[in-house]
């Protein structure tokens, strides 16, 4: 069952050191994104400071909404994905190997790459520390839950914007405890029901969303 | 269903054929319609002629007997849709997946309709026409849950994938919904911006509750008929191929 997943990973990485464009741009835009806010707002020091953890959860939200686009459609396209549906290995452990392949050239660059912004936008150890933490927990639901509108606008005209249209209203709750657990260090208030909060969409969203995108999926392709 | 038998019984899914439904909807429209405007007009009577003055609102408050039913036709709506949806993806019958496709315009209509009536509510008693309080921010997203919705349906040409994809949209999102608002709950009461509460009931006078039941009641006549008038314009244009539908057209009944 875990030989399923692990070579699906293999697979989706394999693709993206190939590609490596495609991995590079997310990141850079979540970079450029971020980066906009204090030239739009001005460089007060602390008022960036208090906004900081919206921004960097915004233009993470945004970021992996981007690179939704990628997570079949190149598949679809060569018939990879046929082959998987077809496949008698069963379909939400894919799913979830693709989630988790997307998570690791998606998600987990913008995490470690948000380290910088802690320390650009001065906050201090404890809450980049938590940002950090909020970030690993937080944005592999993001490539979960991504994955269902991925899957439900396969093929469509304007997918892309279609797409945003559906997910961003579902990743709201992950945007509030996300942010809210840097805001909550910052003013020195216990911060861990946010992460458990956290923690527990993803588990709630690793058990549920497989399931949403392969009957997505099989209704797309059929 | 174990058995066919030849002859037909009115039974469970016998209204589930868009044959069978189309004429008994046309039927009832009427019934609901007449319905709806004869409470309306109660409701109305009452809301302006006798329920009295608030005694802190003053008469800005009548508006409630618009804003409470079509907040609370846009959540049951919602719900109605998601089960529609369900049913139509799990029995693979093609009228409720149309009945589902049919209620979201008129389940986004009420939320809209309850954020703008919010909104002119809130400018003369809060002093401002919008506040990030937690209701209104879930039925912002309520809205935005609705039009995905429909952008998905209207994007996908093939009807029957947009039955199906559209109804494992609705179920992800009623799935959500209680996960959205106790997290914006949570989160409008950590940032204590909004210093005004609409929360606090007050005690209401028995002739305003009876507006208020009567107006939504008249809500939901009037929801009940304008997605039967929407399903059957669904089913003409889906089955227009179909041989009853054309004797309709010659018999020239269908209107």
């Amino acid at each position: 069952m875990l030989r399923v997943i692990v070579q699906v990973i293999q697979r989706d990485l394999l693709l993206a050191v190939r590609q490596k464009a495609d991995v590079l741009n997310t990141l850079f835009f979540f970079v450029v994104v971020v980066t906009m806010v204090p030239l739009g707002i001005g460089p007060e020091p602390n008022q960036l400071r208090a906004i900081a953890p919206g921004v960097v959860w915004v233009a993470a939200l945004l970021a992996a909404i981007l690179s939704l686009a990628r997570l079949f459609a190149n598949d679809y396209v060569d018939g990879t994905l046929e082959q998987m549906l077809l496949s008698s290995e069963p379909l939400p452990l894919i799913v979830l190997g693709k989630a988790a392949a997307h998570w690791l050239v998606t998600g987990l660059p913008l995490t470690i790459m948000s380290i910088v912004f802690g320390v650009v936008f001065d906050l201090g150890v404890t809450e980049t520390g938590v940002m950090v933490a909020s970030l690993l927990l937080g944005t592999p639901v993001l490539s979960l839950i991504g994955a269902v509108g991925a899957a439900l606008t396969l093929g469509l005209r304007g997918g892309g914007v279609l797409t945003s249209l559906l997910v961003l209203p579902l990743y709201i709750p992950v945007l509030i405890f996300g942010s809210g657990a840097v805001g909550a260090a910052a003013s020195g208030v216990s911060y861990a029901a946010y992460l458990l909060l956290l923690g527990a969409f993803l588990l709630f969203a690793a058990v549920l969303t497989p399931w949403a995108v392969s009957l997505a999926l099989r209704i797309s392709v059929e | 269903m174990n058995t066919v038998s030849a002859s037909p019984r009115v039974g469970l899914f016998w209204f589930s054929s868009p044959q069978t439904f189309f004429p008994l909807a046309g039927r009832m429209i009427p019934l609901f319609a007449a319905l709806a405007i004869g409470l309306g007009l109660v409701g109305l009577y009452i809301a302006f002629f006798v329920a009295p003055t608030d005694a802190t609102q003053g008469e800005s408050y009548r508006i409630i007997f618009i804003h409470v039913p079509a907040a609370w036709m846009s959540m049951f709506l919602y719900v109605v849709m998601a089960f529609w949806a369900a049913v139509g993806l799990v029995f693979n019958t093609r009228l409720s997946s149309m009945m589902a496709t049919a209620i979201a315009p008129t389940g986004a209509l009420m939320t809209f309709l309850a954020l703008w009536t919010g909104a002119l509510w809130g400018r003369p008693t809060w002093g401002a026409y919008w506040v990030w309080d937690a209701r209104l921010t879930s039925e912002l997203i309520l809205l935005f849950l609705y039009l995905g919705f429909i952008a998905l349906q209207a994007a996908i040409d093939d009807p029957r994938r947009a039955d199906k994809a559209g109804a494992v949209l609705a179920l992800v999102g009623v799935v959500n919904i209680p996960i959205i608002y106790f997290s914006v709950q949570w989160w409008n009461t950590l940032h204590q911006g909004a210093s005004v509460s609409i929360t606090r009931a007050p005690s209401m006078a028995t002739t305003m509750l009876w507006g208020m039941l009567i107006m939504a009641l008249a809500f939901w006549m009037y929801s009940i008929a304008a997605v039967l008038h929407r399903v059957r314009s669904i089913i003409v244009a889906r089955e227009r191929r179909a041989e009853w539908i054309r004797e309709l057209l010659a018999e020239g009944r269908l209107k």
